[in-house]
């Protein structure tokens, strides 16, 4: 474990911290390339009222299905909606909802890793046990039953069964991942000198085991983003997720999207590419992380 | 007995039936046609969804049959010949002989009682939607195995209609007395295709029955309906000439897609619908038991401006009311547009939308549209009833679920708001009004109102025969439901059926629940 | 070798009894009831005591322990209930549609793997030049084009550049072959792209690993020759972690067919899985559930028992 986290708090952070953004953009310059997609999607996705030159969910019929011009860089879909709008608004739902689901599915992962390593014996075997049943599930599978068993829960115009239905299936995967690093850590000398000196469990989890797994955690962290804006897409696109007319890339697709293909093709090729970049962005991105972070590490 | 007068038949229905008639049937060949949904199970009379007929029709016979070449006239199908009574009270039916079940039971009049009772006192277990329908019948006599007498308890003009009603498939009396729900798994008919297999998932598949009592017939081989779940997948396969035909009906920019691929080996039928969608509101729940805030809901939505940006990509059309416009007894546009929610000034009748909402207390309100998740019509209606709403600054959520669960959650009141449906198979007002009637009459009436003045409307109007005092009624019905805003029809649905030109004798009618026995259908290859 | 096998293939019971209690009471957080939902569904005023009849007939008037108790022995006898929705065992629904779905997935496997193989060493070998950024672009792209996207460009180009379109409805292979391939060829590519960057992606790094090694590091001295010849060795040897990787993904292709049979209308367990979520149908949602789990879970298990036939070590660990 090689990380060393920039310290805002050290006079010169600031150029120390350029730096480091300039080693990683000379040692993977397709990290750097996919940073800043990553940058410009979610400066859309904050900044959507900002951004979006058209409101998302003001039907026009004047405008059905008209092609990419200047007024509608995208091209409109059957609503007369501006394509490209909703292409900056569905950012922010893939966003929320995939930045959401993996940040809780990887904190609990992570959590139960290193207290699997940490207590080990048998509540290491109970955990492990219990993460090889969820592992029994294909991602997109679990995520399916969650979304039978929830039906809906939406909050505050979040759908909370679409995040815990992408975070549950991330849990596992994280914590067998973060076992392993945390294994390594638990017999350092530190560990056992915190335990000698009768701090809480939560304490050494918290304070002395989880920095020194950051760096696995942050990468599977970028890596199922990728993953949960893709299982987003599939669900909105099976009509199982996200509902019209809210703006989101998988439901573009669904529907009678393919309808229009020779008239609008452009109706299912922006929202695709849009999942499809993204999910780039994101896959690239936790490369490059990886081989920057710790080259011998793999998930 | 013409209370119905006829039918505007448009111009290109009329054509389609002309070119069709013009050629003597050829016998032979495969129909393959896509259905849109599949059948949960095989049962006509319990049913409610075109899925179940689409698939069983053309094993069944019904007593008689609209004829789609007059329609709303009726034939005779299992019923050769029948006489009413002056009063309305006595229905006799003589039914044609020597007619067989597939399973080679002979029919007589006994199945046409036991399959009448079991709709009309549905045995433990057995669902009857149409038990309202038929609880004017109070006897079923049997004098011989060919005539068969139904004996009213009160008169209901439309009850002719009723008997051709395609729900209504004739089951052998064996069958239901051996197992009342075996219609729901086990199909034995008299009607023009046998049953050969139904592989879940994929299609079901008939072939010819070669005893079928209307000699001559059927003209095809076999059939295969294919279900075709995905509107998209549906659409690719007619292009793609894996189906020939389509019966439900698509959407103006399908039809434009598949004109533009196929050119003339397409057949395209229109003609306006006897389905709508409807806006109704859970008057058990607050603040929608507040008529102000129906009101002002129903007041804000501009059916005019909707009814021609909707009609370019979606399946729903004209403006109405309780009945289908151009039909006879449908109100007029000049008076529709001073009921509430029909006037073309949408801007003064948004400002008194708002109004109503503040007098109400509900300026701010919020609620979740429940809304069927079919791509067509209801995707489109529930997008446009959000953006229609925001612009009197209510806030919808809106709610997109699979058939079942979301008519459970109607059904059982655990709702605000709704997008609901009125599926009728004809124009007849008795059918269309008993939707709205109150809850404790009408299973049917979601938004659970109790309004007696709106029954005894009904009542004197069922009992009316003559015509114009009968349509006033209707109206004045009318008029009072949409003022109190319980339900209200948000478009009605405009039909366009797409066949390749090879595929003759299929009618074209206002329902795609009615003509699909494909006993006269025939192959021109 | 006999006891390690024996003590592995005890510790699949645990697993699959996990995902059974798992997706079993997950399944039941929420109350709602099955049949009530489609009794109201088809229409009418349904009384309370048709509701209470239907449930009996289901066996859902019982606890919830009792109902898992009788679950699991009809798993034991390889029943695996009823649906709730169709009314036919859930055996029968899931092997009218297993055939389709295990097919495309085989033939997913075999075209990512004939197209990983070259992709994946020609990446490792040409390590930091062009070649291996192409590759890692075009893996890359499989691992984020949506398959379900794929499937619809593949549907809609034939249609556009062709007019035609693959047949709609099943014809097993022994039935006729051509009807059969022109049908799933297309879904299996379409899932296939994902698998082979998977693959790919696996080779090129366990690859890199191995050429890291001394022996490799002498004949890369030597000459590029000389590199290919040890190569061939090198790819054995980096060939085990890229079974596990085919192996593992071979169950999740399941997971990517759940939304490409939409796109197809094929008739396979992943529409199935997606209608009996949408209907509730819980006894067919667990049937499936199992299978797929039972897969994984087996898969697993050769895997590791083909770890331990290379690596004594493990036996004995």
């Amino acid at each position: 474990m090689t990380l060393v986290l920039p310290q805002p708090t050290t006079p010169g952070a600031f150029s120390a911290a350029l730096g480091k953004v300039g080693e990683f953009t000379r040692q993977q310059p397709l990290g750097a390339v996919s940073f800043v997609i990553i940058f410009v999607m979610m400066f859309a996705g904050i900044f959507c009222e900002l951004v979006a030159p058209y409101d998302p969910l003001t039907i026009d019929f004047a405008a059905i299905l008209a092609p990419p011009s200047i007024d509608h860089w995208c091209g409109t879909d059957a609503y007369g909606r501006d394509i490209f709008s909703r292409l900056i608004y569905g950012s922010r739902t893939a966003l929320v909802i995939g930045f959401t689901s993996s940040f809780v599915g990887s904190s609990l992962g992570a959590t139960l890793g290193i207290a699997s390593a940490y207590f080990g014996g048998r509540i290491d075997s109970w955990i492990q046990r219990f993460m090889d049943v969820l592992l029994a599930f294909p991602l997109i599978v679990l995520a399916l039953v969650v979304v039978a068993a929830l039906r809906s829960f939406v909050v505050g115009g979040v759908d909370m069964n679409l995040i815990l239905a992408i975070a549950i299936p991330i849990i596992p995967r994280v914590a067998r991942v973060v076992r392993a690093a945390a294994l390594g850590v638990r017999v350092m000398p530190y560990v056992d000198a915190a335990r000698a000196a009768g701090y809480s469990n939560s304490r050494i989890i918290f304070r002395h085991m989880a920095p020194n797994v950051v760096a696995p955690y942050l990468i599977m962290l970028t890596a199922f983003i990728a993953q949960a804006i893709l299982a987003e897409a599939s669900l909105s696109f099976l009509g199982l997720g996200v509902v019209e007319p809210k703006a989101a890339w998988g439901l573009m697709l669904s529907g009678n999207a393919a309808d229009f293909y020779r008239e609008a093709p452009w109706m299912i090729l922006f929202p695709g590419a849009a999942i499809s970049l993204a999910v780039f962005a994101f896959n690239l991105f936790g490369d490059a992380l990886r081989d920057y972070l710790d080259p011998r590490f793999k998930v | 007995m013409r209370l119905k007068l006829g039918l505007l038949i448009t111009a290109a229905l009329a054509w389609g039936l002309g070119s069709a008639q013009a050629q003597t049937p050829k016998k032979g060949g495969e129909l393959v046609y896509a259905i849109t949904a599949e059948t949960p199970n095989y049962d006509c009379a319990g049913s409610e969804t075109f899925a179940t007929l689409h698939f069983a029709s053309p094993f069944y016979s019904t007593l008689l049959q609209f004829d789609l070449s007059k329609f709303p006239a009726v034939k005779g199908d299992l019923a050769k010949s029948w006489t009413v009574a002056p009063d309305l009270m006595t229905y006799t039916f003589k039914l044609n002989e020597g007619v067989k079940f597939h399973d080679g039971t002979p029919f007589t009049s006994a199945d046409i009682k036991a399959t009448y009772d079991r709709m009309r006192n549905p045995p433990q277990g057995v669902i009857s939607p149409r038990k309202a329908t038929f609880a004017d019948i109070d006897t079923i006599d049997t004098p011989d195995a060919n005539t068969v007498i139904f004996k009213m308890k009160a008169v209901n003009a439309s009850m002719l209609e009723h008997f051709a009603s395609p729900w209504n498939c004739v089951y052998s009396a064996k069958d239901i007395a051996a197992d009342p729900n075996a219609p729901r798994t086990k199909i034995n008919g008299t009607g023009p295709f046998i049953f050969v297999e139904h592989v879940k998932g994929s299609h079901v598949s008939g072939k010819r029955n070669p005893d079928y009592f209307r000699k001559g017939l059927p003209y095809l081989d076999s059939f295969k309906g294919v279900f075709t779940l995905q509107a998209a997948a549906m659409l690719n396969a007619l292009q793609g000439g894996q189906v020939m035909a389509e019966f439900r009906g698509v959407s103006p920019a399908e039809r434009d897609r598949l004109k533009a691929a196929l050119g003339d080996k397409l057949r395209v039928e229109e003609s306006s619908w006897t389905l709508n969608l409807l806006v109704a509101f859970n008057t058990e729940k607050k603040p929608f038991d507040d008529v102000r805030v129906r009101k002002a809901l129903l007041m804000a939505i501009d059916r005019w401006g909707g009814s021609q940006g909707l009609s370019k990509i979606s399946t729903l059309r004209s403006v109405g009311g309780v009945i289908r416009p151009g039909s006879p007894s449908a109100t007029a546009e000049a008076d529709l547009v001073k009921l509430p929610g029909f006037s073309k000034d949408i801007k003064k009748s948004r400002e008194e939308a708002k109004k109503l909402l503040k007098e109400a207390g509900q300026e701010n309100l919020k609620f979740v549209l429940w809304n069927r998740n079919l791509a067509m019509p209801y995707t489109p209606g529930g997008v446009f009833l959000v953006d229609q709403w925001r612009q009197i600054g209510v806030e919808v959520e809106h709610k997109q679920s699979d058939t079942a669960p979301y008519l459970a959650a109607l059904n059982a009141g655990n709702y605000d708001v709704a997008i609901d449906f009125s599926n009728l198979f004809m124009d007849d007002s008795t059918l269309a009004l008993a939707k709205y009637l109150s809850r404790d009459r009408s299973p049917q009436n979601l938004s659970r109102s109790i309004d007696r003045e709106l029954d005894k409307l009904y009542d004197d109007h069922i009992r009316e025969r003559d015509p114009a005092k009968r349509k006033a009624l209707v109206q004045a019905f009318e008029k009072r439901l949409f003022e109190q805003g319980y339900q209200e029809p948000l478009l009605w649905w405009h039909r366009i059926v797409l066949t390749h030109k090879t595929v003759m004798g299929w009618k074209m009618s206002p329902s795609h629940n009615l003509g699909q026995d494909l006993a006269e259908v025939w192959l021109n290859q | 070798m006999l006891r390690y096998t024996i003590r592995r293939v005890l510790l699949t019971i645990p697993t699959l009894l996990g995902v059974a209690v798992l997706v079993f009471f997950m399944l039941r957080i929420v109350p709602g009831d099955v049949i009530e939902v489609k009794l109201r569904a088809d229409g009418g005023n349904v009384s309370q005591e048709v509701v209470d009849a239907e449930r009996k007939r289901f066996g859902l008037d019982k606890p919830l322990v009792n109902q898992f108790a009788d679950w699991m022995v009809g798993m034991a006898k390889l029943d695996f209930g009823t649906s709730m929705w169709t009314e036919r065992p859930v055996i029968e629904e899931i092997s009218l549609r297993l055939q389709l779905s295990l097919q495309v997935a085989i033939m997913a496997t075999l075209i990512a793997v004939f197209i990983a193989i070259p992709l994946g060493t020609t990446a490792a070998l040409f390590r930091d030049t062009w070649l291996d950024y192409a590759v890692r672009i075009i893996t890359i792209g499989g691992l984020s084009i949506p398959s379900f996207w794929f499937g619809m460009l593949i549907m809609l180009s034939l249609l556009a550049l062709f007019n035609w379109l693959p047949p709609i409805t099943f014809t097993p292979i022994y039935v006729d072959p051509i009807a059969n391939l022109t049908q799933l060829i297309w879904p299996a590519l379409a899932v296939g792209y994902r698998y082979c960057a998977v693959v790919a992606r696996m080779i090129r790094s366990s690859l890199l690993e191995v050429l890291n090694e001394d022996y490799i590091r002498t004949a890369r001295a030597k000459g590029v020759f000389e590199k290919l010849v040890v190569s061939r060795h090198a790819l054995r040897n980096a060939l085990l972690p890229a079974i596990t990787v085919i192996g593992l993904e071979f169950t999740f292709l399941i997971g990517g067919l759940v939304v490409t049979e939409q796109v197809f209308n094929l008739n396979g367990i992943g529409q199935l899985f997606v209608q009996s979520v949408s209907r509730n149908d819980f006894m067919l949602i667990q049937g499936m559930v199992m299978l797929i789990a039972a897969f994984y879970v087996f898969v697993n298990l050769a895997i590791d028992l083909l770890y331990a036939v290379f690596d004594p070590r493990i036996r004995y660990s």
